[in-house]
C-alpha cells in the first residue's frame, strides 16, 4: 500500500485559494476553452486571465495548446496522475524489497536469539 | 524445522509510504519488526543486502553486489534478468554511521541523487526512513518521466522501472 501525498498538491491547493482560478477550473471542466471565452466569461482583461491560466498551468492542474492564433485551454491532470502512477510503483518496488527485508531480519533476530540462549547456558 | 515455527513471527503488515516532498526529493518510510541494529546490519553486509535488494518478486536477479560499507567506501551492484544485459548502479558510501544513518550517492550520471537512510529505534522496532534528494527538480522529472509510456502494471515489469530509477536519467 503506498500513499501518495506531493507537495505539488500543495501548490495546486495554493492555485486554488482564488475564486476565478477555481472558476476557470470548473469551466473548463465542463468542456476546453480559449483565454478569450475565459476572460469574457469572468468578465476580465485578456492580460489578466493570461496571468491565471499561467498560474493554472505551472502547477499542471491546466494544459494550454495554440491552434493558429487561438489557445485553446483544458484540464491538465494527466500529470498528477502520471506522478501518483509512477510514485504507486515506486511503492511496488520498495515493498517487493521490504518484504524479503523483513525474512532477513527475523532470521537475524532468530538467529540472535539463539546465540543468547547459548551463551546463557 | 522446529526453530523456525516456534519463533514465526504474527505477520503484522507495515506500511511502505512514499511521498514527492518537494521538487527534488522523495521520500520512503517503513517500520521493521526488528532494531535498528539488524535492520542497519541488513542493509550494510553485502551478503544480506544481496538477499532483499532485487526481490524475485520483480523478476530480477542480482547478478553481483560489492559494497565497501565505510565512509568513502565504494559500491557497485549489477542486477538483471534472462532477457537482458545487465545494469550496474554504483557510487560511493559518504556517511555510515552505525545503526543510525547511511548516506550514499549515485554516479552513473551528474544527476543522480544522494541518498540518506536514517534507522530509528522505536521499542524494539524501526522506522525507516530513505530520503532521496536529486541535484535539480528537472533530474527527478526525468526519473518519473521515464517511467511512462504504457509501462505494464505487471509486477513483472519492474525490471525496467528498476532500471530507469536506479539509473536516476530515464529515457535517454
Amino acid at each position: 500500500m503506498v500513499q501518495y501525498a506531493s507537495d505539488r498538491l500543495n501548490a495546486s491547493f495554493a492555485a486554488l485559494s482564488d475564486a476565478t482560478r477555481r472558476g476557470v477550473l470548473e469551466q473548463l471542466g465542463r468542456a476546453d476553452a480559449s483565454i478569450t471565452d475565459l476572460a469574457e466569461k469572468f468578465h476580465m482583461t485578456l492580460t489578466g486571465m493570461k496571468k491565471h491560466v499561467g498560474i493554472l498551468e505551472q502547477t499542471g492542474l491546466v494544459t494550454t495548446e495554440k491552434v493558429g492564433r487561438v489557445r485553446t485551454c483544458k484540464l491538465g491532470l494527466r500529470r498528477l496522475e502520471e506522478e501518483a502512477a509512477w510514485i504507486e510503483r515506486y511503492g511496488q518496488l520498495w515493498d517487493a524489497r521490504f518484504d524479503e527485508l523483513d525474512k532477513v531480519v527475523e532470521e537475524l533476530k532468530r538467529k540472535e536469539k539463539a546465540y543468547g540462549r547459548k551463551k546463557r547456558e | 524445522m522446529d526453530a523456525r515455527k516456534e519463533s514465526e513471527p504474527t505477520i503484522m503488515q507495515n506500511r511502505t509510504t512514499v511521498a514527492r516532498k518537494s521538487e527534488r526529493e522523495l521520500v520512503v518510510t517503513r517500520t521493521f519488526n526488528g532494531p535498528a541494529r539488524i535492520v542497519f546490519e541488513a542493509w550494510t553486509k553485502p551478503e544480506l543486502l544481496k538477499r532483499w535488494w532485487a526481490p524475485k518478486s520483480t523478476g530480477l536477479s542480482l547478478i553481483s553486489c560489492e559494497a565497501d560499507v565505510r565512509a568513502g567506501g565504494r559500491y557497485r551492484f549489477e542486477i538483471g534478468n534472462e532477457a537482458s544485459k545487465p545494469m550496474a548502479f554504483f557510487g560511493r558510501y559518504i556517511e555510515v554511521t552505525p545503526h543510525s544513518r547511511l548516506v550514499w550517492t549515485n554516479e552513473e550520471s551528474d544527476d543522480g541523487a544522494v541518498t540518506t537512510v536514517t534507522f530509528e529505534d522505536k521499542g524494539g522496532k524501526t522506522l525507516l526512513v530513505i530520503h532521496e534528494l536529486y541535484p535539480s527538480k528537472e533530474a527527478l522529472e526525468v526519473v518519473i518521466a521515464g517511467m511512462e509510456g504504457g509501462m505494464p502494471e505487471t509486477f513483472e515489469q519492474l525490471d525496467e522501472l528498476l532500471v530507469a530509477l536506479d539509473a536516476s536519467v530515464g529515457r535517454s
